[in-house]
């Protein structure tokens, strides 16, 4: 814990907050395992993790915007619900609405909680001038830049003056350039003491970002959600990219991604094992397509068969988190191991990167087969009919009792996807329908 | 407040005004103001007109003129009558697509009843609609009256609440959670993020409905029901007079007036109106070309309708925003607190037994009433619906095969298009029904005359929603593929089986969807006439429901809406729904 926190009173504390599917069977799929976190007056917190891991969740839990399934969010020490936090969201996609003017989007909020008319305009323009949008008042969105656009979501969020100000990756759907420039603007303001706002918590996959603006990191771990790794940043701000504090951190933290025996890890790891015993029926995939994995696997054994993740990702032009749905697919089906943050391929995954493309399908199906609980039962289904075939509904339906409505469907998609790689069986779009690939 | 004034400019942007000459803008306002003020006397005395004629007593044997003098007066009773139901409509979808988008529970009710109740002439409401109105107001034209818009309103409101149902569940859910995380108040949910996302589909079928309430005006304004013969004065009636007596100068009067009153509300109404309806598209840049309309600009820069707006309903739409969101403020409170209904659950018990009583005592006063019917009553019901299904489903094949060469041409041609766009709008435009005692003067002479007007009204009433997406899909077919389609040499065969074909696929689909329910619900007027002093009919569903109506036999008129309900229905789930999905996986374009 840092220093600087000792004996203050926390804003907002989630104790053993987390997100589970229950099932049918009694038994629960775990999205995020029990958390804490606070968010202490004074500091910006990033939350960092891999897409897909439930970062965006917890963001919403702790506004309130999602149900969670267990834990509790205190508000200055109340459970919430008996108050109201006093939050704003930053939104990845903005989330304007396109038929309001700049004014008009800023001033929303404020309407909301009655503020009457001429001192709503007071103020909105306050801070429209105070984010740079002077100028723009009578502008609609989509008039805007993508940066002026992410303005006028600052502008709204800053508005009625919250206490905590979550940003939910604001800056990724901007380009490189125009983030920097916004995240200086940022800084401008809290450092400046320009905005009431007394802690901002925001979520990035970006660590360079994490690191240029935050005074305490919570990297995220996967399968389920758990906090991986804590750290606190002393630098003085603006912080220097070129610097070696900076530089050194951000390998740790880039480590900290990829690195899955980190003894919190293992603990996670041991936890899934269970988990996975209990219900060996049910794994969840990660959305992958079988070609971006043999395509990883041919530049891992051009590596000789052993990588670290953070220069794959590099050469590739990728961020770390876009490959790692990839890696995990390997891995599911025991085609690569992960060790000190290095990629290894298999004697399999090398059999596999060198095979032609029928081998390789062959090679594909044996390891699913063995591998995905899900395409098993499929594959037994659809032989236990005459006809060989049965509407995707079917597992859908089976799906369902597991997951979530959207995350069901994409699990199937996915199963879909691989079992026709491996040709288990032929899909039919128009009627929905598998049949099996007789053999 | 002079502080407020500049504010207040902000608050509805103006395009920037065009430079006029200076000194031209006086005789510019003058102009304005000597408008103005004849279009207000001339409101004045329509309103007082139709209060007397409202307020007056019940004249249900009323002669309707066949003198084109009193067109104008007619003109603006439908007008008003088909204004007041489309309000209506409007209201009523609003308050159903809402209840039906946010309860889950309305939902799995409401949204099966809409497609059963859209599947449902108006003809067949008539004499529940009728004799309620006229038991309310015995001694006043008002009950006649309201019957009339009801009827008009049944047409126009299902097709309304079905696009605002689907708005609202595709709002994207960034918006629904930016609405909730700045406590935003039902109120101004409803006003800042529901309806501004509507609008636009909105817009688009409130046109169609409102065309619907002029193909079925003549059928609204005047009718038997038993020994009750109702007449309104009306163009639609005055059409439908003329038809009987065989008076065709004043059908060709009558028709002329229905067409410029279209034109003009189209050119008035409907044209700024969708220009303006284009801010509310859900796009994040602005589309190129944006559309522009006169009109449009006139009002913005006179802004004399903005001036009213500020003056008037902007004070009371902040006033009712505010007065919500001190109500927002302990609701804000309460969105983490967990949904477990706990003492709302004997409400719906209550709510669910009730219905079902009234349910069951509905449902067992119309096998009562369908208890009169016997076999040979039932045998012509199945004969005549199998007449209409052939009728209906032979209009639609015509319709598709010459719909489909001509929208294919339309859409591959831009300058064919910019040619014929405007023709075909207004020939769409023209309600059939009012062309149809035209064309029914030649055709009645020949033999089986009658058939072939049927099957013609029922194609000219549904025709153009099949053209308009053939070349909508036209359109839409990416250039590429057909350069592929002439690198590779494609004869005209391949290229039409291959590229044109499954180009248009969807959209030929969604038009033949509503052409064939127009064309069932279109059957009651196309298959039951009067005309030149005698009633001209077909054997078929449509027809006995007519005569039903006029008849007053309830009981056959409740069988046959029944069959006509239910073989709709069926085949909009059997045929259409799974041709929509064909449409919406294997010939969707995608990149």
């Amino acid at each position: 814990m840092s220093t600087t926190t000792a004996g203050v009173e926390p804003i907002i504390a989630a104790s053993k907050l987390e997100k589970f599917y229950p099932q049918p069977d009694g038994s629960r799929i775990q999205v995020i395992s029990p958390t804490d976190i606070a968010i202490y007056p004074g500091q910006i917190i990033a939350l960092l993790g891999p897409s897909g891991c439930g970062k965006s969740t917890m963001l919403r839990m702790l506004t309130g915007l999602s149900p969670t399934s267990g834990g509790t969010v205190f508000w200055h020490g109340q459970p919430v619900g008996d108050e109201s936090p006093n939050v704003s969201i930053v939104f990845q996609s903005f989330a304007l609405f396109p038929w309001l003017t700049v004014l008009e989007n800023v001033e929303a909020p404020l309407e909301a909680r009655g503020v009457p008319d001429v001192e709503r305009h007071k103020r909105a323009l306050r801070i429209i001038d105070s984010v740079g949008l002077d100028g723009f008042e009578s502008a609609y969105p989509k008039e805007l830049s993508g940066g002026m656009k992410q303005r006028v979501g600052v502008a709204r969020a800053l508005v009625v003056e919250p206490e905590v100000l979550f940003m939910d990756e604001p800056f990724s759907a901007l380009d490189v350039l125009t983030a920097e420039t916004l995240r200086g603007e940022l800084m401008e303001l809290w450092l400046g003491k320009k905005i009431p706002t007394r802690a901002i918590f925001i979520v990035t996959h970006n660590i360079e970002e994490a690191v240029i603006l935050a005074d305490r990191i919570i990297v995220l771990g996967r399968n389920p959600a758990h906090i991986h790794a804590e750290f606190n940043v002393n630098m003085a701000y603006p912080r220097d990219r070129k610097a070696a504090h900076f530089t050194e951190l951000v390998d740790l933290i880039y480590k900290a991604l990829t690195q899955q025996e980190h003894p919190e890890s293992a603990l996670a790891e041991q936890h899934r094992a269970a988990e996975a015993a209990r219900r060996k029926d049910v794994v969840m995939l990660p959305h992958t397509r079988p070609g971006g994995m043999a395509g990883l696997l041919e530049i891992l054994e051009d590596h000789n068969g052993r990588a670290d993740l953070h220069v794959l990702a590099a050469e590739l032009s990728l961020e770390v988190d876009a490959l790692l749905p990839t890696v995990d697919t390997a891995v599911l089906l025991g085609l690569l191991k992960l060790a000190e943050g290095d990629a290894i391929l298999t004697p399999e995954g090398k059999a596999f990167a060198q095979a032609d493309i029928q081998g390789r399908k062959a090679m594909f199906r044996k390891a699913v087969l063995a591998n995905v609980p899900l395409l098993r039962q499929m594959q037994q289904a659809l032989k236990s009919k005459t006809n060989r075939t049965l509407p995707a509904e079917f597992f859908q339906d089976l799906l369902d009792e597991h997951f979530s409505e959207d995350e069901a469907r994409r699990q199937l998609e996915t199963a879909i996807q691989w079992g026709r790689y491996a040709e288990l069986f032929v899909f039919d779009a128009a009627s929905g329908k598998l049949t099996l690939t007789e053999t | 407040m002079p502080s407020a004034a500049p504010l207040l400019e902000h608050r509805t942007p103006l395009p920037p005004a065009t430079a006029r000459p200076a000194g031209s803008r006086w005789a510019y306002a003058f102009l304005i103001d000597i408008a103005v003020f004849v279009s207000l006397f001339a409101v004045i005395y329509g309103v007082y007109s139709i209060g007397r004629s409202w307020l007056g007593p019940v004249r249900a044997e009323s002669e309707i003129s066949q003198d084109p003098r009193s067109l104008p007066l007619y003109a603006l009773y439908s007008l008003v009558r088909i204004l007041v139901a489309y309000v209506l409509s409007l209201i009523f979808a609003l308050a159903y697509g809402y209840t039906a988008a946010r309860s889950r529970r309305a939902e799995i009710i409401l949204i099966p009843l809409l497609d059963i109740l859209q599947s449902i002439p108006v003809l067949s409401f008539l004499p529940g609609v009728m004799l309620a109105m006229v038991a309310l107001f015995p001694n006043r034209q008002l009950g006649v009256e309201l019957g009339s818009i009801i009827l008009i309103f049944t047409g126009q409101v299902w097709n309304i609440a079905f696009s605002f149902y689907s708005s609202l569940k595709t709002i994207p859910r960034d918006l629904r959670e930016a609405a909730i995380i700045y406590r935003f108040s039902a109120w101004q949910r409803f006003l800042e993020l529901d309806l501004p996302f509507s609008t636009i589909g909105l817009v688009w079928n409130s046109m169609m409905s409102v065309a619907g309430g002029w193909f079925f005006l003549m059928a609204c304004e005047m009718f038997v029901l038993g020994d009750k013969d109702f007449r309104l004065p009306g163009l639609g009636s005055y059409l439908q007079t003329a038809a009987g007596h065989g008076n065709t100068r004043a059908m060709l009067w009558g028709l002329a007036a229905m067409v410029a009153v279209i034109v003009l509300m189209d050119q008035l109404i409907w044209r700024p109106v969708i220009t303006w309806a284009d801010k509310f598209k859900f796009e994040q840049v602005e589309s190129a070309a944006a559309a522009q309309n006169s009109l449009l600009n006139f009002i913005r820069r006179e802004s004399f309708l903005i001036r009213i707006y500020r003056r008037i309903l902007h004070p009371v739409v902040e006033w009712l925003t505010l007065r919500f969101a001190s109500g927002a403020k302990r609701a804000a409170a309460k969105i983490k607190a967990n949904r477990a209904a706990k003492p709302r659950r004997w409400h719906g018990w209550i709510f669910a037994v009730l219905a079902g009583i009234a349910l069951v005592y509905g449902a067992s006063r119309a096998v009562a009433e369908l208890a009169h019917l016997d076999r040979g009553d039932y045998f012509e019901l199945f004969r005549s619906a199998g007449l209409t299904f052939l009728r209906v489903n032979l209009a639609l094949i015509v319709g598709a095969l010459w719909t489909v060469p001509v929208g294919v041409a339309i859409g591959f041609s831009p300058r064919f298009a910019r040619l014929m766009q405007p023709l075909v709008q207004l020939a769409a435009s023209i309600p059939a029904t009012a062309l149809f005692p035209v064309i029914l003067l030649f055709l009645i002479r020949m033999r089986e005359g009658v058939e072939i007007a049927a099957m013609a009204l029922m194609l000219l009433g549904t025709q153009w929603y099949i053209l308009f997406n053939v070349i909508a899909g036209a359109m839409a077919i990416p250039t590429d593929l057909k350069e592929a389609a002439s690198i590779f040499k494609f004869g005209s065969l391949d290229r039409w089986r291959y590229l044109i074909l499954p180009g248009i696929f969807p959209y030929l689909v969604t038009g033949m969807v509503t052409a064939s329910g127009g064309a069932w619900n279109a059957s009651i007027v196309a298959e039951y006439f009067h005309f030149q002093g005698r009633i001209v009919k077909a054997p078929g569903l449509g027809s006995t429901i007519s005569s039903a109506s006029d008849a007053g036999r309830f009981d056959l008129l409740l069988a046959s809406t029944l069959i006509m309900a239910v073989i709709v229905v069926l085949i909009n789930r059997l045929l259409w729904r799974k041709l929509y999905r064909l449409a919406s996986t294997r010939f969707k374009l995608e990149t």
